[in-house]
């Protein structure tokens, strides 16, 4: 009987165990990562190189989502407003759903899937092929070398990505609703210029993206260092990458709105 | 053949004493002892999972020991803080068994990486220095490609230039011959013999390739089961009636280590099934 709830009470606890040494590893890396970061700091032609993998290259999907995203608003917009008699807020209802939610939480989920995965396989395969190690004994910090500037330019890249998605999103709405639907230019911009704040609204999606970064971009490269130096490990990391990253997103996105727009 | 041979100057390079490593609870080496003299050629032998590697990690010091000391050049690596490790490092040179490049830069990159990461030297003088070494491992027209584009052979002699990049003390080779073709294997063998001599440094080959490492190392030690079972040179290998050596270099089925892997009693294991 006592053996039999001992194993119960292990099986129960091993997880939360394992589930806290890792968040203590998780944050370790973190402030490890934050100690090396002069290197990408004294040599930014380091970050501007993974800038480009993780910005660049991510940029088509970023586009085509945030057109496409902007135009179904723009077509579901109408659909609801023009019930109301209020067509012409299109324009500040497509931006605030941009600016505010969907700009950085579309853009967080699809830079965890198309970069975060991407970094976390790259580093993770630098393992397995012993790269970090052949670094190591070289005399260069790995995570100086090469996690540091990944971080930051993950870091870097989605505040911008997710700009460029809102604004590919009201470009969306404006064709959708202005050019195929025929509601006014005038009414579409000028709402949107009146009503739009630039702290409240754009200032905390801006927020939102940075952390969103942040948290994906230190997913990613934890995972990719964690990662057991063989296939299955490193295809499980990826994974995980794009599954943990897109639970923080929509957790923390949760907590920030509540935070940001309280008073409204 | 005892462990104070003749052979083994005093001044040696890498002290490694009573030297005891266990990982997850299973002790890979048990309280070895070793050590490799200044400007020699010294090859570690032994099976596949013996702790062979483990003990060139352990001079690295990528890992720290259990028990005992592993000394270079007189210092305790495991005592050593992170940057006097560095330190060390950049005086060490290693080969890893698949050689370990950096896939997203080119063989010129990998060659003239540890140049930029720890000198000041200009672009011009680097550029100089990558073909020196790349010509000394025969593949100055090589410098372009990546190494998605190197067969196993050229791979293993981009990874031996990078590895020489800063005229290395001490050069640890993992597995140098794995995986070669005969030609390959010739090349790698006498590049190994030919740089330590040329730049006056240090080898520790980890290795089971006995015929090509007899013909150019100084000195072999036999591990297994974590301990130096056999030492000496390679003559002394060759002659010798120790089973265990023989076993090996005459690459024998089964001997002091048994071809099957411990189980009960063949006839008890068949009729148990037949009973279930």
């Amino acid at each position: 009987m006592l053996d039999w709830l001992e194993k119960r009470v292990r099986r129960l606890g091993e997880p939360v165990v394992n589930t806290m040494e890792k968040l203590g590893f998780g944050f370790r890396f973190l402030m490890a990562v934050l100690w090396h970061s002069g290197t990408s700091f004294r040599r930014p032609g380091l970050v501007i190189r993974e800038v480009f993998f993780t910005g660049v290259l991510s940029l088509v999907i970023i586009l085509v989502s945030g057109l496409f995203v902007g135009m179904v608003l723009g077509l579901q917009g109408y659909d609801t407003l023009v019930r109301f008699g209020a067509s012409e807020a299109l324009g500040v209802l497509v931006s605030l759903s941009l600016l505010r939610e969907l700009g950085p939480v579309v853009a967080g989920l699809l830079f965890a899937s198309r970069a975060g995965s991407a970094i976390t396989a790259e580093i993770g395969m630098m393992k397995a092929t012993e790269q970090l190690a052949a670094m190591e004994m070289m005399a260069v910090n790995p995570v100086a070398r090469v996690v540091a500037p990944r971080f930051w330019a993950g870091v870097l890249s989605m505040p911008i990505l997710a700009a460029l998605f809102s604004a590919m999103g009201i470009l969306g709405g404006y064709v959708v609703g202005v050019v195929l639907i025929g509601v006014d230019a005038g009414t579409f911009w000028s709402q949107m210029q009146a009503q739009v704040d630039l702290f409240n609204d754009v200032g905390n999606g801006l927020v939102k993206s940075v952390v969103f970064g942040v948290a994906v971009s230190i997913i990613a490269v934890f995972e990719g260092f964690d990662a057991p130096p063989t296939a299955e490990g490193v295809s499980g990391a990826t994974t995980r990458t794009v599954v943990t990253s897109s639970l923080v997103i929509l957790g923390l996105d949760f907590i920030l709105t509540a935070f940001m727009f309280r008073g409204i | 053949m005892p462990l104070s041979s003749p052979d083994v100057p005093a001044d040696s390079l890498v002290d490694i004493d009573n030297v005891t490593f266990s990982y997850d609870r299973r002790t890979i080496l048990k309280g070895i002892s070793l050590k490799i003299p200044k400007g020699k050629v010294v090859a570690i032998m032994g099976g596949s999972g013996c702790g062979k590697t483990t003990l060139l990690r352990l001079i690295g010091g990528q890992i720290k020991p259990s028990k005992g000391e592993v000394r270079v050049a007189g210092r305790v690596v495991h005592e050593l803080d992170s940057d006097g490790l560095y330190h060390l490092r950049r005086k060490m040179g290693m080969l890893f068994q698949f050689g370990a490049l950096f896939t997203d830069m080119s063989v010129f990159d990998n060659v003239a990486f540890q140049m930029r990461e720890h000198t000041e030297l200009p672009e011009s003088m680097i550029r100089d220095l990558v073909l020196m070494k790349l010509n000394a491992v025969g593949l100055r027209g090589a410098a372009k490609l990546m190494p998605s584009e190197l067969s196993g052979g050229m791979a293993r002699r981009v990874a031996l230039a990078r590895a020489i990049a800063l005229d290395p003390v001490l050069m640890l080779y993992d597995e140098p011959f794995a995986g070669l073709d005969p030609i390959s294997l010739g090349v790698i063998g006498k590049l190994i013999r030919d740089l330590n001599d040329a730049l006056g440094a240090t080898s520790i080959m980890v290795t089971h390739s006995v015929q090509e490492s007899l013909r150019i190392v100084d000195y072999v030690y036999f591990v297994s089961e974590g301990k130096i079972v056999a030492e000496g040179t390679p003559a002394e290998i060759t002659a010798s009636a120790e089973p265990y050596v023989h076993q090996f270099v005459d690459g024998l089925p089964d001997g002091p280590v048994p071809f099957q892997y411990p189980a009960k009693p063949y006839t008890d294991e068949l009729m148990g099934v037949r009973r279930a």
